[in-house]
């Protein structure tokens, strides 16, 4: 494993309720720098629960609750004293399903400028062009930049969600099950996408398809039943699991 | 068998509620245009009541009716639309809200005459604002507040949750997401609860009876606190005061079919914008 200089996210002893529905227990692990982590497990281990503590969207959940630390770079993101707007700036965050605004393509990308306070029209227009084409979308909507984003293919969609995300410049690009309302083409096309996006950004990837998590991954954490069973390299995972369970899983006996 | 005839029997049975209710609107409409075009004349639209209201036109009626309505929106769709972005999107989920939603549902029950009441009683007489279209514009937003709410809160419920969630994960904060997507996402529903209200608001006679109409008035209303006078209103003033009931029989058909096709108008700008609305969303 690589050094503990490299690691971007350190999470220590996290345990999440809703309610009193403890969907994480007692869970460690840590992300490193511009790598891409993919979080895998069985439907409602808590994979999406564990995405979304890093941008603190779990906020949003009425009765929602954390126990234990969670640092970026050191910094205790649920400390009090953490200006949450700040937090969601530099952790972007990919939906499930895709979701531009109904509203053009150049004012999608441009939405996460906007609202944190950028104008400089020379700076917003290079952005865009910057945003799309690390998004690989440039070439298919550079002459309709200014039509509904809904008129997009569900793959170019996410990809502008992606575009989107970027603008802003994050430190840290959550994706939840980024490509698994897309069909194959649009999947590659994403998957590609990673690749590039890991020189610049840490990536943390939760994914049903265990084989996407094998192809794009470098560490992969494997959950169920909101506990972590296991974590590591991700060609480890997938050779020689360590745990009974991760071999039952990644071999498809259950899930 | 019998299946099949239980079947076209029920369909038949619902296809013929649906032709009768039409069929009431198309005599509601056929009765008010064949007793009131033969009133209607640019004469009519355009001047003041002459000779104890059996002749000229009704010019400053339609006026009133205009400022009561539009008056009583400007009160009504920012109250309504705050109201409903907080229950919505702001306001924790407790006993307080239920209260809320309580009080408005409530509200909607409250017969029209009761707010004419309390418009008297409130604005005419403890604010001193008088007989006049201030009075009355404040009465029917009140009346119509419950209706714009509930429209707004539809519209906002309907804005998809990934949307905000969007908004959110990009470093916005709530209030710039509901500025920025909520609001104008939800536009088309709203407005188009707006405009319904508007419809009613013109045809209501009731809490304007005691607030802001007159049957007598020489011209057209001078400031917000002048009273005024208003279509429906003056319809009720036709057919129950004055001494030509024949001349003013006539000319209260006039007013009602006025009445009818500016609400009709108005209910079809509401199809447009929700066709639009449609087309939107794609």
């Amino acid at each position: 494993m690589d050094n503990t200089n490299n690691i971007k996210i350190k999470v220590e002893n996290v345990d999440f309720f809703y309610d009193k529905n403890r969907a994480l227990k007692k869970v460690s692990v840590d992300i490193f720098k511009q790598q891409v982590t993919s979080v895998i497990g069985p439907s409602g281990c808590g994979k999406s629960t564990f995405l979304r503590l890093f941008n603190r969207m779990n906020d949003l959940i009425p009765g929602a609750r954390i126990e234990g630390k969670i640092t970026i770079d050191g910094e205790d993101i649920y400390d009090s004293r953490m200006d949450i707007v700040d937090l969601r700036r530099r952790v972007g965050m990919v939906f499930q399903k895709p979701n531009p605004f109904p509203k053009t393509i150049f004012e999608n990308v441009v939405y996460g400028l906007k609202v944190n306070g950028i104008t400089d029209k020379d700076y917003i227009n290079e952005k865009v062009e910057k945003s799309l084409i690390a998004a690989a979308l440039w070439n298919e909507v550079k002459d309709r930049l200014h039509t509904s984003a809904l008129a997009l293919s569900g793959g170019q969609q996410q990809r502008l969600c992606i575009a989107r995300a970027l603008a802003i410049e994050p430190e840290v690009l959550l994706m939840d099950e980024p490509a698994s309302a897309l069909d194959p083409t649009a999947t590659l096309k994403i998957e590609e996408l990673i690749q590039e996006l890991k020189k610049d950004y840490t990536i943390v990837i939760v994914t049903h398809n265990m084989q996407q998590a094998a192809r794009i991954s470098d560490y992969t954490a494997f959950f169920m039943l909101g506990e972590l069973i296991e974590f590591g390299v991700t060609k480890n995972i997938f050779t020689s699991p360590k745990k009974k369970v991760t071999e039952d899983y990644i071999t498809g006996r259950f899930g | 068998m019998s299946k099949k005839i239980i079947q076209n029997a029920g369909f038949f049975i619902l296809s013929l509620s649906a032709f009768v209710t039409l069929f009431f609107l198309g005599t509601i409409i056929y009765f008010i245009v064949s007793k009131g075009i033969s009133a209607i004349s640019w004469e009519f639209l355009t001047q003041v009541p002459k000779s104890s209201m059996t002749k000229g036109g009704v010019a400053p009626a339609i006026v009133g009716t205009f400022y009561l309505t539009m008056g009583s929106i400007i009160f009504a769709l920012p109250l309504g639309l705050a109201c409903a972005i907080y229950i919505c999107e702001y306001s924790p989920k407790s006993w307080i809200v239920n209260i809320i939603r309580v009080s408005i549902n409530n509200l909607a029950g409250v017969p029209s005459v009761v707010f004419g009441l309390f418009g008297l009683a409130v604005f005419v007489k403890f604010f001193h604002f008088g007989v006049s279209i201030l009075s009355g514009c404040l009465t029917l937003g009140i009346m119509v507040l419950p209706s714009i709410i509930s429209a707004s809160q539809e519209a906002l419920l309907a804005v998809p949750q990934s949307y905000r969630a969007a908004s959110l994960a990009l470093g916005a904060t709530k209030w710039q997401t509901i500025k920025n997507i909520v609001i104008p996402t939800g536009l088309p529903g709203i407005l188009t609860g707006v405009i319904l209200s508007v419809g009613r608001v013109a045809g209501e006679t009731a809490p304007i009876l005691f607030t802001a109409a007159t049957f007598y008035t020489r011209g057209y209303p001078k400031s917000i606190l002048s009273e005024v006078m208003a279509l429906p209103y003056h319809i009720y003033a036709l057919m129950t005061e004055g001494t030509h009931p024949e001349a003013q029989t006539k000319i209260a058909y006039g007013c009602a079919l006025i009445l009818l096709v500016m609400v009709l108008l108005i209910s079809a700008l509401a199809i447009v914008v929700r066709q639009k609305q449609k087309v939107s969303y794609g």
